[in-house]
């Protein structure tokens, strides 16, 4: 019955979305033609109502994996009794027609908060808004209830479920996917801004205004999102990889880097579309300046997406060849970084000047000035680092790629500090005052970019310095990996929920220090009978030592896989530091100041 | 420049796209050609899984077509495309040799007892060394090994009916006739 009343409930979903996706939008009116007042009023409610249905149907399928409904094929395919209760209700998103729900109701909740708190905007507008999003909402949902419909019934019913990819048994599958959903979804927003003030014929400031904050919450979502399943792919797959380039990410990835270039085009209410204008016109005479922040912002954004697009091509390149009969090939990891690192590297450099350009002119001297010092630290410490960590994790004494990726996330580093104190220098009054008289929007960006440096520095640490070995061990024997002795003391059968476990005993140690014993797994999960790796990580801020359990080779050896990792957690903790500054954007006070005074103002023209 | 076509330029090329993802739903990029493609079959010399005295190699099918199918207890897929040998080897089109992947023999054994045995003989390849020299990457893999010891064809993941009666028996058949 319940099933049944899910389907019901999206089925409802649709004919709101159906409403939403028509008559707001016409009513909305095109042109010159005068809006329907009425139909325009519908959208808000429309948009309710659609969540309503979309929540219901969702509230439905997890009370069917909770329950064990395995007359439901989904349940069926995808859940077992056996299953612990936060991974039953997981598994409601674990398969594609449940994930499929799981987005229409992302794209369902982003248009009910549209509805809630757009509500100052002009009517006409935020009925294209809401319109256009019921036009999407149509075609996720007409593609679920036809092809990949989660509640249809299995008959008869299984006695038991064929239980969850055990890959995703894991807390980080849990909230990797709604997370990264929202961030896909919530780009929608933005989408459907552009397309109502296209259709409106006003493409300005107002418009770019009113879309900034959910572009950031989007983006903040997908950072949080992706940072996630790269943790996880690290922590889980057993390889130590956080990174893999492979589509699945790619899809991700590139969503994000236009996502990021989008969000500092706001800052200056569509800084492309600026330039879009006024670059024709200085053919005619107008003056164009190299250096000022439209320029930084507009070399910003033209990096982004050119790395987006060749993201694209690297990730559609092999269906390209294979769809025109050229054969079959496939890219990865070297086309990537050969392509990445030349575009990231002067968006770095970048990153440490425009912010301290001023709007339309700076003077380079002026920079300069302020610059060098950071120039000059940055430069040393990039020359100089590589050497110490080259003798201290025994690696190469110097490696142009490691001098490169310090330099510039000291610059970052550097040239963020330097912008701080040259804000807080011109403000008035005593330092807690001067700190708190910044807006918040701009501490979101000291932050994010910092959160880059991070990023950039744990990228090339854990790539040039880190230590991989496989080894064979006996019981009782010992390898030294990277100034760390491990000691292999036998592996132990355990019992999880749903499993069956090979758990070895790897005693660590530095010297005459002892250090917490790892117990890396392999598991056997009792349904799918797949053996599944479960690394050991004793995880720190100076990085990481990593045990994965290989087979058993004989007597009771085992071979292992050991990694030194240094300082791999400052690439998620940088990913934390944007979506933070993320966040304290949004949280700025002018967005609400904004909100009421777009709010007069509507009044007033709908007065005169 | 005509701002009429630059207009449509972004249309264009969403539609093109949009052709190639169409496209793209009939292809399978996962279905990389093997290397091993028209070259010898490695050599191996591995025990027999209810045999254990006695070991198999390749050598040993010299003069006949056959198929070697790499699979494993723990393996689920390999359940599902099980049943498509077993009817191969009652109808006795071709000797199919079966390779036990990093698996531990007596769940092979049981695995065999409880869905059918269709295999001439089932080798044993505990370490996987096998599978390595094979290139072997998704289990279960089946391969088609001409007469003169040349792999022909490598089918990568669970065997479909669809793929057995298009492609693979009538290679098997032409293989076959062929000297």
């Amino acid at each position: 019955m319940i099933p049944e009343l899910g389907h019901l409930a999206l089925i409802l979903a649709l004919l709101a979305a159906a409403v939403l996706g028509t008559l707001p939008l016409v009513g909305a009116g095109f042109g010159d033609r005068a809006p329907i007042v009425e139909w325009v009023r519908l959208a808000r409610p429309a948009a309710q109502v659609q969540f309503l249905f979309v929540a219901v149907s969702w509230i439905c399928l997890v009370l069917a994996f909770a329950g064990d409904d395995f007359s439901v094929v989904n349940v069926a395919s995808n859940s077992n009794s056996q299953l612990p209760m936060v991974y039953k209700i997981t598994a409601a998103w674990g398969s594609h027609e449940g994930s499929m729900l799981l987005w229409i109701l992302m794209l369902a909740l982003w248009t009910a908060a549209v509805s809630v708190f757009s509500r100052h905007l002009p009517a006409e507008m935020l009925a294209r808004v809401l319109g256009v999003m019921g036009l999407v909402s149509i075609g996720f949902i007409l593609f679920t209830l036809l092809t990949s419909n989660p509640f249809e019934r299995l008959l008869p019913a299984a006695a038991d479920g064929r239980d969850l990819n055990p890959l995703l048994q894991d807390p980080g599958m849990v909230i990797h996917p709604p997370m990264l959903y929202m961030g896909y979804v919530g780009f929608s927003v933005a989408f459907a801004f552009a397309v109502a003030a296209l259709i409106g014929g006003r493409m300005d400031a107002a418009w770019s205004r009113w879309s900034r904050p959910w572009t950031t919450v989007a983006w903040c979502f997908l950072t949080i999102g992706i940072a996630l399943g790269s943790w996880w792919a690290y922590y889980e797959l057993g390889w130590g990889g956080w990174w893999f380039w492979d589509p699945v990410e790619n899809a991700s990835f590139m969503p994000w880097i236009v996502g990021t270039a989008l969000i500092h085009s706001m800052v200056i209410g569509a800084s492309l579309l600026l330039f879009a204008w006024r670059a024709p016109k200085v053919g005619l005479g107008a003056t164009f300046t190299a250096a000022s922040r439209e320029s930084a912002l507009l070399a910003n954004n033209v990096l982004l997406v050119v790395a987006a697009a060749s993201v694209l091509l690297g990730t559609l390149y092999p269906l390209f060849l294979d769809a025109l009969g050229l054969g079959k090939i496939s890219v990865g990891p070297p086309y990537f970084d050969a392509v990445f690192v030349p575009l990231m590297a002067p968006l770095a450099f970048l990153m440490g000047i425009g912010p301290l350009a001023r709007w339309k002119s700076t003077s380079l001297p002026d920079v300069w000035t302020l610059l060098r010092w950071a120039l000059g630290v940055s430069l040393a410490v990039g020359l100089l680092l590589p050497l110490a960590f080259g003798a201290w994790y025994g690696k190469a004494p110097w490696s142009p790629m490691s001098a490169l990726g310090l330099w510039l996330a000291v610059w970052i580093a550097c040239s963020t500090v330097i912008q701080m104190r040259q804000q807080l220098r011109h403000a008035r009054g005593g330092l807690v005052e001067r700190v708190l008289a910044q807006p918040r929007s701009w501490w979101g960006m000291l932050l994010a970019h910092l959160g880059v440096a991070a990023f950039i520095a744990g990228v090339t640490l854990v790539k040039t310095y880190e230590t991989e070995l496989d080894v064979k061990l006996d019981l009782g024997q010992s390898v030294t990996v990277s100034g760390y002795q491990y000691r292999f003391d036998g592996v132990r059968e355990i019992k999880g929920p749903n499993y069956t476990a090979q758990r070895a005993d790897i005693s660590v140690s530095r010297g005459t220090t002892q250090l917490p014993t790892l117990h890396p797994e392999k598991r056997v999960y009792n349904v799918q009978s797949m053996p599944m790796t479960e690394a050991a990580i004793d995880t720190g801020p100076f990085g990481d030592r990593y045990v994965s359990l290989g087979e058993p080779v004989g007597g009771t050896a085992w071979t292992l896989r050991i990694y030194k990792k240094p300082f791999v957690t400052w690439i998620w903790g940088g990913c934390a530091l944007m979506a933070l500054g993320g966040v304290l954007a949004v949280l700025d006070r002018r967005y609400r100041t904004q909100a009421v005074r777009d709010a007069r103002a509507a009044l007033q023209s709908a007065k005169a | 420049m005509n701002r009429k076509l630059l207009l449509i330029l972004p249309l264009v090329a969403f539609v093109a796209l949009t052709g190639f993802f169409l496209r793209g739903l009939w292809l399978n990029p996962r279905e990389v050609p093997s290397p091993l493609i028209g070259k010898a079959a490695p050599g191996f010399e591995r025990p027999v899984l209810h045999a254990l005295e006695r070991s198999f190699t390749p050598q040993e099918l010299r003069g006949q077509v056959w198929l070697l199918n790499v699979w494993a207890s723990w393996c689920a897929p390999c359940r599902e495309e099980h049943p498509l040998f077993n009817s191969l080897a009652k109808a006795k089109v071709v000797p199919i040799v079966g390779l036990n992947y990093k698996d531990n023999p007596d769940a092979a054994r049981k695995w065999l007892v409880a869905l059918g045995d269709p295999f001439l003989l089932t080798v044993i390849d505990a370490d996987g060394r096998v599978g390595l020299d094979y290139g072997v990457y998704g289990v279960p893999e089946t391969f088609v090994i001409d007469k003169s010891g040349v792999i022909r064809l490598k089918h990568i993941g669970p065997l479909t009916q669809e793929k057995l009666d298009k492609t693979v028996l009538p290679l098997v058949r032409q293989l076959q006739q062929g000297g």
